[in-house]
């Protein structure tokens, strides 16, 4: 009898919190589902008609859509992987520092505090050709967002820099859970300093990592200001938020973008899924509790 | 509103006396003086805009108010705001200044309202032909032409004696030069390079849809010449080396820098450098933009603000006269002697006033009379995304293959299914 009761409280409890979800997100979600399967351009009003999966259909033979998946992917495994490493290497310096810890931490987080658009300016400016201060480095000299490669590496070196604070954030949480303990008697047991890393560390920060990767993953995989800024999308490093911005609010074509929005939806699900199932099985039971 | 005590909670009595004293601040505004009528535009840094708002006010004896709205100066950001609140039937929205590439998509859209009779007549009045053509579409006006746009050819008279004449003659001419050689185009991703292949397109004797614009041209020859002027030059030494980020600004920079020799550019870039640049200005020289075929005239693209009424304003009478007014002779001179806007009367540019600020009025006069229109079509956005996905970056054209790429994404464009 005692706990049904609970039960209820607990839902009670919960009910604002789900009816706001449900109003916020749930029924744009639904909304997009349902006017992706239209014929709906703002320009054309009068010739809106049920279509079925065919914007689906369209959007998947378009050949725009799948280069914004490469890009997509391209910047969000380069730059996940990149800030992974060196947050990891920025975790452990504000884990172990002794002195002046408060400042180290604060200094790690300011390009996090920067708004994505004024950091992404702020690098274009600074890899322009005639005005940048780049230009003035030797063999760094040219035009750097004029060029495939070199465009997506300031796209990716400017995600890097950004987020990595966040990486390191995330870590640091998990360093903390490391109990002392563990690396002591690992100590007293002969294991070296690398072998204590990889063995013991590693290990026990694994919930902390998936965390971090999971939120990083997601994000990166909806990257939309920085491109916008600095190529907007030329050079082949059009992402696939942009492709949906453009057909959205550019074309007005509702029924198309919405499919773009909904596909969008799923690869980020589906990242997300994949990335708990392929780091689920090593979490200690009671996280997932 | 009861709370489970079933007395009043005191939220809805302080929340409705400040709905009541909005309301009455908001009603009183309105009530006082003309009707407002609201004029989006972009933001014109001279004020000339600001300045026909308040005189036709003033003539109006009355009658109305113009409020001007400005937009963001970037031409995709204005229409992405305007077209969102259209869309939704803002009545806010009395008159609107569009780029002239917008009147087949406002009016096919019932965003604009049809200009009828008397009031159609005097807004097309002695208006330049090709500045008249944009404001018409299937065979209606649509707006009242208030500036005009087009590029002129600008090259250093220090260091070629005579201006080119075909592109051709431009490159060799550049590459001859040397380091200071360079020509300076649009070639960035941008509306700026769909409008460089309309020009080189028209100039070669073709054009992107077919009569009616409901259907493809791009016909072969002279598609392959616009491209082939592009391939030889983007892949020229005389090509700035940012080409595949440069729009009109970074050219007129490039061109005041003093390392350029050429440019295609909007007549601003005039006034601009005798302003910042007064030591490149003193050799900067006009010409007509150069032909792609030796012999035959080369043909611009046309571009300015048309004025047109919005389809959900409250006002529409006073709209239509307010808008003749803000396109008026007296509005287009203000605008061209303070803001450098090329005016769209063609009388205008015998005005002693308006030749010393544009001492190339003549030739500017002569491209708009034979300038070409971008497509018109409701789906021009479309088209003109789907023609810079083809050729950005330039350096990539293959002016022979690229023909075949370029029909198939206008048409899927058409068909409004491009993802761009």
């Amino acid at each position: 009898m005692r706990i049904p009761r609970e039960h209820r409280l607990g839902w009670l409890l919960c009910a604002p919190a789900v009816l706001a979800m449900a109003a916020v997100t749930a029924y744009p979600v639904l909304a997009a589902v349902r006017l992706s399967l239209y014929r709906y351009d703002l320009r054309f009003p009068d010739a809106r008609r049920f279509v079925g999966l065919h914007n689906y259909l369209t959007v998947l033979t378009s050949a725009v859509w799948w280069k914004a998946v490469a890009a997509t992917l391209v910047i969000t495994l380069t730059s996940v992987s990149a800030e992974l490493v060196l947050g990891m290497a920025l975790a452990l310096v504000m884990h172990r520092a002794l002195v002046g810890r408060r400042t180290v931490r604060t200094a790690v987080l300011v390009p996090y505090a920067v708004v994505t658009v004024v950091a992404a300016l702020a690098w274009r400016f600074a890899f322009n050709p005639t005005t940048g201060f780049v230009q003035g480095l030797g063999i760094l000299d040219r035009p750097w967002l004029s060029v495939s490669w070199s465009a997506f590496t300031i796209i990716i070196l400017t995600e890097i820099w950004k987020t990595t604070p966040f990486m390191a954030l995330l870590l640091l949480a998990g360093l903390a859970l490391v109990p002392g303990d563990a690396l002591r008697a690992a100590r007293v047991d002969g294991a070296s300093r690398a072998q204590r890393f990889f063995r013991v560390t590693l290990p026990l920060m694994k919930p902390a990592i998936l965390v971090a990767l999971l939120f990083r993953t997601v994000d990166a995989l909806r990257i939309f200001d920085t491109v916008f800024v600095q190529t907007r999308g030329a050079l082949g490093t059009q992402p696939v938020s942009l492709v949906g911005y453009d057909t959205l609010l550019v074309s007005l074509n509702l029924g198309l973008g919405s499919a773009v929005s909904v596909l969008i939806f799923v690869l980020v699900t589906g990242a997300a899924v994949a990335i708990v199932r392929g780091m689920g099985g090593a979490l200690p039971e009671a996280s997932f509790r | 509103m009861l709370d489970p005590a079933g007395r009043r909670s005191p939220f809805p009595a302080w929340a409705g006396v400040a709905c009541a004293v909005l309301l009455a601040a908001c009603s009183g505004g309105a009530a006082s003086g003309p009707p407002a009528l609201h004029w989006y535009v972009f933001n014109e840094q001279s004020g000339s805009f600001a300045a026909a708002a308040k005189r036709c006010s003033a003539e109006s004896g009355g009658a109305y108010r113009v409020d001007m709205v400005p937009l963001p100066t970037a031409a995709d950001q204005q229409r992405s705001q305007l077209v969102r609140r259209l869309a939704a039937h803002d009545p806010a929205i009395d008159l609107v200044g569009m780029d002239v590439i917008w009147v087949p998509e406002f009016a096919a859209a019932g965003w604009i309202l049809p200009w009828k009779g008397d009031d159609a007549r005097r807004a097309l009045r002695d208006r330049l032909p090709s500045a008249a053509a944009t404001a018409r579409f299937r065979g209606r006006v649509w707006a009242a032409p208030l500036t005009a746009n087009t590029q002129l050819l600008w090259y250093r008279s220090d260091r070629v004696t005579r201006p080119p004449a075909t592109w051709d003659q431009m490159i060799r001419m550049a590459e001859a030069l040397g380091d200071s050689g360079t020509i300076q185009v649009q070639g960035a991703r941008y509306e700026g390079l769909t409008v460089f292949f309309t020009s080189l397109l028209a100039s070669a004797g073709g054009r992107i849809l077919a009569p009616g614009d409901t259907s493809v041209a791009l016909p072969t020859g002279p598609t392959e010449r616009a491209l082939g002027v592009m391939e030889r030059l983007a892949r020229s030494p005389a090509a700035d080396p940012a080409l595949s980020t440069s729009r009109e600004d970074q050219g007129r920079l490039a061109f005041e820098a003093g390392r350029s020799s050429f440019m295609v550019n909007y007549t601003y870039v005039w006034p601009s450098a005798r302003a910042d640049a007064p030591e490149v200005a003193r050799h900067m020289a006009w010409a007509p933009w150069p032909s792609v075929i030796p012999g035959r005239p080369s043909r611009v693209t046309v571009g300015g603000i048309d004025l047109g009424v919005g389809a959900f304003t409250r006002h529409p009478r006073l709209a239509f006269q307010a808008a003749l007014c803000l396109a008026s002779v007296k509005s287009q001179r203000t605008a061209v002697t303070r803001g450098g806007l090329p005016p769209t009367d063609s009388l205008l540019y015998d005005d002693p006033d308006v030749r010393a600020v544009f001492p190339f009025a003549d030739l500017l006069r002569a491209t708009l009379r034979t300038a070409v229109q971008r497509a018109r079509t409701p789906l021009y956005t479309d088209v003109s995304l789907a023609v810079m996905d083809v050729l950005h970056p330039l350096v990539d054209i293959d002016s022979v293959a690229d023909v075949p790429r370029l029909r198939t994404a206008v048409r899927r464009a058409l068909r409004s299914e491009g993802l761009r």
